[in-house]
Formats: structure tokens, sequence, C-alpha cells
């Protein structure tokens, strides 16, 4: 792997499969932090499996989680999870003119489509690089994730009381790292801190899970109502 | 236990669903600048919100403890680029290390 004269140094797929490898690395480790945060809301380890495995998107993975362990709905979780995954269907709309797969090869690529996957092929000068990078870190994230998800899983469930360790603060400031790089721009500022304010303004008056599904329609509604940007008054 | 199973099954679904709905669908359906604007701050409102969920409230009430001393905490090793690991790991350090000295 590490044979540098064997390869060109500017060969795009080599470099787009480097990249996918320290990607899926980084990205699947923190299936540890999802294992053992799922089984402290509640969740058995094989329905912690089953959420890496089939509906392998972190953040609606941890969405799902969250709202269960506050207490909230199945329906509210399943929302939460489903509307997270939305950017997931707009990834595979980039994707499709770009790796321009044969039918048989979309379910599959559906499947490890994520923004990690999206981010590595999306980068890459050619469409072949393209293909590397997608198919190796989708897969490689995959694979690490569920790996990783697993021996978080086993670990918490002999953990105990999760207050003790943090794990619910654990929680907070993974959402906090998912949402953290969408934050440019001061609609996404502006969003977030509506976001924040619905949330905890309705937490005391509705049921769990209810509040996080209400901040999203806020979004929705200066999505559509506001204009991307305005347009300026005076003609420069 | 049942219902629980049900929902882990339907939202998986769910959202393979919608993963394969991007690549089947014509392209201009999804294509268009506000779809994926909206798409964008939904993501960031619905993340918003369970962080703050997840901060402050227990049971239905806002509630002030050890989570939020140890989201700032996890708010400033990102903005030193640390790793999504580090900001975890620091994060439930820090609320175990004040529960240790009492704070609720």
């Amino acid at each position: 792997m590490c044979d540098s004269d064997a390869v060109t140094p500017h060969d795009p797929a080599t470099a787009a499969r480097r990249q996918a490898v320290s990607v899926s690395v980084a990205t699947g480790l923190y299936g540890v932090s999802f294992g053992a945060l799922s089984v402290a809301a509640g969740l058995t380890v094989p329905q912690t499996m089953a959420l890496s495995l089939l509906m392998f998107s972190g953040g609606s993975q941890f969405a799902f989680i969250g709202v269960i362990g506050a207490g909230g709905a199945a329906g509210a979780a399943v929302a939460s999870a489903a509307l997270l995954g939305a950017r997931n269907g707009l990834y595979g709309a980039q994707l499709t003119p770009l790796l321009d797969l044969p039918w048989r090869w979309r379910g599959p690529a559906a499947h490890v489509t994520i923004d990690e996957s999206t981010a590595v092929a999306t980068a890459q000068p050619t469409r072949a690089a393209a293909r590397v990078g997608f198919w190796w870190t989708g897969v490689g994230v995959l694979v690490l994730w569920n790996a990783f998800t697993l021996l978080g899983a086993l670990a918490g469930d002999r953990l105990g009381d999760p207050r003790a360790y943090g794990l619910d603060a654990a929680a907070a400031a993974a959402f906090l790292a998912l949402v953290w790089p969408r934050l440019a721009g001061r609609a996404a500022q502006g969003v977030a801190a509506a976001a924040v304010v619905v949330a905890l303004v309705t937490t005391p008056v509705l049921p769990a899970g209810i509040p996080v599904l209400l901040a999203a329609c806020v979004a929705v509604v200066v999505g559509v109502a506001v204009p991307p940007r305005p347009a300026p008054e005076v003609p420069a | 236990m049942t219902a629980l199973w049900g929902a882990v099954l339907l939202a998986g679904l769910a959202c393979l669903a919608i993963k394969l709905a991007g690549h089947v669908l014509p392209e201009h359906w999804l294509a268009r600048p506000r779809v994926a604007r909206v798409a964008a701050l939904v993501t960031v409102a619905l993340l918003s919100a369970l962080v703050a969920v997840q901060t402050a409230t227990s049971s239905g009430q806002v509630v002030l403890d050890a989570r939020l001393p140890a989201l700032a905490v996890a708010a400033v090793a990102l903005a030193l680029r640390a790793p999504f690991v580090v900001v975890v790991v620091l994060a439930a350090a820090t609320a175990a290390g004040l529960r240790l000295l009492g704070m609720p």
C-alpha cells in the first residue's frame, strides 16, 4: 500500500483511494460513540446494529436514538430520522450524472450514499477517480462504522448508569459536531438559533420528539419564504 | 419492545428509500436550488434542536446541569478542529468529571 514507487504520484484514482481510506477510518471510529449511546438510549444491541446496517446515516441514527432516549414517541423518532435523511436523496441526484453507474449498481450505490462518500466523490477531478472515491469511501465507512458500532454497543451494555460516564453530554456533543460544518452563512445560523429557541420553549408543553420536528418546520418556512440572497436595491 | 423494533425497521427503510429515490428519480426533480436550500436548512434545524434538547432538557423540563459546560468544551474543541471522537470524548469526560465533583 505504501509502495510509492509503484504508482505515479499524480494518478487521481490512487489519490482518491487514499483519501477514501483516511475518511473511512476517521468516520468509522465514531461508530463507537453511536453504539454506546444507542444502548444507553434503551435500544438493544441487535436494534443498534439494525440501524447501522440498514439506515446507515450518522445524523439520522443519532436523531433516532436521541428522540427515543428522551422518551419520545416512535413516530417522532422515525420522522426525525427520515427528515435528516432527506439530504441523502439530494446527494443521489448529484452523484447520478457524476458516476454514471449502470442500473444494477444503483441499489448498492444508494445504500452507501452518505455525507462522506458524496464529499470524496465530488472532490475528484475525473469520473474514474470519482467512482473509486465513492465506492472506497462508501464501503469503507459501511464496514468500519458497523464494526465500531458493535464494539460501542457491547461496551455500552456493560457500563451501567450512562450519566455517570457523561454519555448524555456526549450525545449533545455528537449533534453539535454534526451541525458545526453546516453553520456557515447567515441563513443557517439564523435557522440554528431559531431551532434552539423553538425546541427549548416548546419542550415543557409538547410530547418529547415533537419540539425537534417543529424546529424543522421553521427551516422549511425560512427556506421557502426567504429568498436565498436579497436582491440588491441599488445596481452596482 | 416490538414497537421499538417496528420503528427501527420503518425508519431504516424510509432512509434507504430516500437514498434510492435520489439515484432513480429524474435529476431535474431534485436539482432545483430551492429544494437543496430547504433540505440544507432542515438538516441544520433538526441537528440544532437536537443539540438543545440533548443539552438542556430532561423528562420534558428545561434543566441546566453538567451537560452545558460539557457542550462548551465540545464547542471549543470543534473550533480548534479536533476530530469527532475527541470532541465526543472530551464532552463526556467533562460531564463525568463535574458530576464527580457534585454537579447534577
